[in-house]
């Protein structure tokens, strides 16, 4: 069936079905609910198939976005499968979590009237599609290189540069300090919002692959980057992420009833605390929470929040819903699962129970003056205007900045600034040779998708240097 | 996963294990500790390293029953396994030649304090030693400390044996008879070690306290370990376990440390439930 370009555009945008607010916030269940076939189709019609994809440009990893909504009208899920792989080995987790609306889809043409093509959502149903069937198959196709190349930390640039280097006969072993592989997808995206059936099938596959996954090792610490190198293995990747939680430095700030989002997240997504007491891990959670923040670490330490049963969850965030940095949808979930926006506020204290509990946050209005380096504009607190919520539990979303172990135990790495290492961006490779760095340590955009584009890059350029080496 | 290669016990509710860990044993060093979790659903838990052995790729844990966790390592047995075991963590204690040290061990805390005392011993310090314990059969590694030390007091709450009182009372006595005192180690509950604290302030003499705060991932991801330490927060998973005694802020620690003791006490009630069902996860009770 052909449609005119008028036609299509007259197609309305199929929304992602979810599952009801009411029903959600009472388990863990994934929140939305992906395509069926006949929606996927439906909406891949939508697409212009413009001559000049702008789309493409928004993406990261440039998948060829028109190729593969035209293939999924054909009917041709395969294909369009395989043609999202060449760029992107994470799709099913990429149509999940990335901010389509800052990228692809903001691109669309069909977004200048507020209806782009949901090409997240189609990716999702492509990835799934693709999985539940297994239609395509990473495999090795080419003859063992005989060089070991060690990968540190398994979330996505990880997962990515390892798959990617594995398919080019190399022998690759991730080094990963947690218990379980998957970096942010498994401690820190809630299951509601990411299954991890999905990151434990990715792992699966690069086993598959030949990938061999060395657990509970803190390198820098467990061993060093140059104990890699003596054991023989000829390149290190290194995509530790930036894991270490920030706080504000406010008084009342490491009261009981203070987390860091990384905290709570991690003890209930990682640790199955909601599950507790059948899992050995607790979590704190009282009956008024506050989220201090406004990214996704925010929205799902609010959601997750609520889940556990609190009376009030609220959203503290100094400047307006405009800036807030979360994907759009996230935002979207949230309020409809109630919680609560205070926007342009900020918290300047907690103050306590003779218990040494928090029990209120005091707070500050904040307005908007000039754009920051950042182009948001800056919040500046209105003088006078401080006032307290009671609240019992606090969870601190403000950001995170990098871990220094690996670079104050390894020689000849360059720190730019906050931290992050130094790389030439072409190749990825840090300021010591046979070294590469990518993902949320090399800085940049701090998405799942960034981190696994960097991580395909850091591969190419490994197995070009590695096999210049001889 | 790590087998357990021996695991008795030292005194009541106080067991001694040894890991088959090779990696970890080869990199050691005193004042670190490793993160372990038993099972699928247990929690993650800081142990001291109390001692390594490359030779043979073990270490050495000693843990003492308080809390859900540590009560189903007590049902551990030879041969089981361990999960996960993470390490080492946390930086090494400072190790050089200060002179003379005293160092204080309090409890199971005397499992941490016998590494660092060996290796203070071998870097040329002369080293006193002050272990304590409730009563006599609850004092653990006697002979071991006894072995590394130059002078060596026991001290018993109830006089069962050594001498009755507290392990800060020697100490005053040295500082008081102007003894040259020029480091002090005190490792045990924390009220032993605030007390050192404030002992030790008014005589300037550095003193070291190793602290065990509530963790999780030990690597530094989840600040749920950080302490107060002058004008700092710090993570005690990678900037300490030890910190400059005189700095740390005691209340907020001691008001930290209870977090989770409700949750802890329901926990430690449902594995005693688990046990008496003998429905205990896979990997901790035997075979
Ligand atoms: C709660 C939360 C929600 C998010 N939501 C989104 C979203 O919706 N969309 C999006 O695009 N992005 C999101 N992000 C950001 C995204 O997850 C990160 O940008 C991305 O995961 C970075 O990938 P990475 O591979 O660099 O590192 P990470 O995913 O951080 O993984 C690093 C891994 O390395 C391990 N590691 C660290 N140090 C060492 C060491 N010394 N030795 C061995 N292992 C080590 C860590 O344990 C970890 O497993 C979110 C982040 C958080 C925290
Ligand atoms: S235990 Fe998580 S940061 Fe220290």
């Amino acid at each position: 069936m052909t449609l005119t370009p008028q036609e299509r555009m007259k197609i309305p945008r199929h929304p992602l079905p979810a599952q009801p607010p009411e029903l959600r916030v009472q388990c863990f269940a994934e929140v939305a609910l992906g395509y069926d076939e006949q929606t996927a189709r439906e909406e891949a019609m939508r697409c212009l198939q413009c001559k000049r994809p702008y789309c493409v440009d928004g993406c990261p990893v440039a998948i060829d976005i028109p190729g593969f909504l035209k293939e999924i009208v054909a009917g041709n899920i395969d294909v369009a499968a395989a043609i999202i792989k060449k760029t992107n080995s994470l799709p099913s987790i990429c149509g999940r979590v990335c901010p389509q609306e800052t990228q692809c889809e903001e691109r669309c043409v069909l977004a200048k009237k507020g209806q782009p093509v949901a090409i997240g959502a189609l990716e999702r149903f492509v990835a799934d599609y693709d999985r539940r069937y297994r239609l395509t198959k990473p495999e090795v196709t080419v003859k063992a290189s005989g060089k070991k190349i060690a990968v540190v930390g398994s979330g996505p640039a990880g997962l990515t540069a390892a798959g990617t280097l594995a398919q080019m006969g190399h022998a690759v072993t991730i080094f990963e300090a947690l218990h379980e592989p998957g970096g942010v997808l498994v401690y820190g995206i809630p299951e509601f919002r990411l299954p991890k059936e999905i990151v434990r099938e990715e792992v699966s596959s690069l086993l598959d692959l030949g990938v061999e996954f060395n657990l509970n090792v803190l390198v820098g610490r467990t061993l060093t980057i140059d104990e890699l190198f003596a054991a023989g293995y000829s390149a290190v990747f290194l995509a530790p992420g930036a894991g270490v939680p920030q706080f504000m430095g406010i008084p009342g700030e490491n009261l009981n009833g203070v987390s860091s989002a990384n905290e709570f997240l991690t003890r209930v997504n990682l640790m199955k605390a909601f599950l507790f007491p059948e899992y050995d891990t607790p979590v704190y959670c009282g009956k008024h929470v506050a989220v201090i923040g406004g990214g996704n670490t925010a929205m799902d330490a609010a959601r997750t929040a609520k889940r556990l049963g609190p009376e009030k969850v609220y959203i503290v965030y100094r400047r307006s819903e405009k800036e807030m940095p979360a994907r759009r949808e996230e935002i979207e979930h949230a309020k409809e699962e109630g919680i609560e926006f205070m926007c342009l506020t900020a918290p300047v204290a907690y103050h306590s129970n003779s218990r040494g509990w928090v029990e209120e946050m005091e707070c500050i209005r904040m307005e908007l003056s000039e754009p920051d380096e950042s182009g948001r504009r800056r919040p500046v607190p209105v003088p006078n205007s401080n006032f307290r919520v009671p609240v019992d539990t606090v969870i601190v979303a403000i950001g995170a900045k990098t871990n220094d172990l690996i670079v104050k135990t390894t020689g000849g790495l360059t720190v730019a600034k906050k931290g992050y290492l130094l790389v030439d961006p072409e190749t990825q490779m840090t300021t010591r040779p046979g070294i590469f760095a990518g993902g949320d340590i090399a800085g940049g955009e701090a998405t799942v998708i960034a981190a696994m584009g960097q991580g395909r890059v850091a591969a190419h350029s490994i197995h070009r240097y590695v096999l210049e080496r001889g | 996963m790590a087998k357990i290669l021996e695991k008795k016990e030292l005194a009541p509710r106080t067991h001694y294990l040894r890991v088959h860990a090779p990696v970890i044993a080869t990199h050691a060093r005193p004042g670190q500790f490793v993160i372990i979790r038993l099972h699928e659903k247990g929690e993650r838990i800081p142990l001291t390293i109390a001692d390594s052995d490359s030779s043979v790729g073990s270490i050495t844990l000693i843990v003492q029953e308080i809390g859900g966790t540590t009560k189903q390592i007590a049902l551990l047995r030879t041969g089981d396994d361990i999960r996960d075991v993470l390490g080492p963590l946390g930086a090494p204690s400072e190790i050089e030649n200060f002179g003379t040290v005293v160092l204080l061990g309090g409890g199971f805390g005397i499992a941490a304090i016998h590494p660092i005392a060996k290796a203070l011993r071998q870097a040329g310090n002369t080293i006193i030693s002050i272990v304590g314990a409730r009563t006599k059969h609850l004092l653990i590694m006697e002979r071991e400390m006894q072995a590394v030390s130059h002078e060596f007091v026991v001290m018993t709450d109830d006089g069962s044996y050594g001498r009755m009182g507290l392990v800060i009372e020697p100490l005053r006595e040295m500082i008081e008879q102007g003894r040259a005192i020029h480091r002090v180690v005190a490792i045990g509950p924390l009220p032993m070690m605030r007390a050192v604290a404030e002992l030790t302030r008014p005589h300037g003499i550095p003193t070291v306290v190793s602290l065990n705060p509530v963790m999780v991932d030990g690597t530094g991801m989840c600040g749920g370990c950080r302490v107060t330490v002058g004008e700092h927060t710090k993570f005690a998973c990678v900037d300490g376990p030890e910190f400059d005694a005189h700095l740390v802020n005691f209340d907020e620690l001691a008001a930290r440390s209870r977090m989770y003791r409700e949750f802890e006490e329901l926990h430690v009630c449902r594995i005693e439930e688990r046990l008496q069902q003998h429905e205990v996860p896979q990997g901790v009770a035997g075979q």
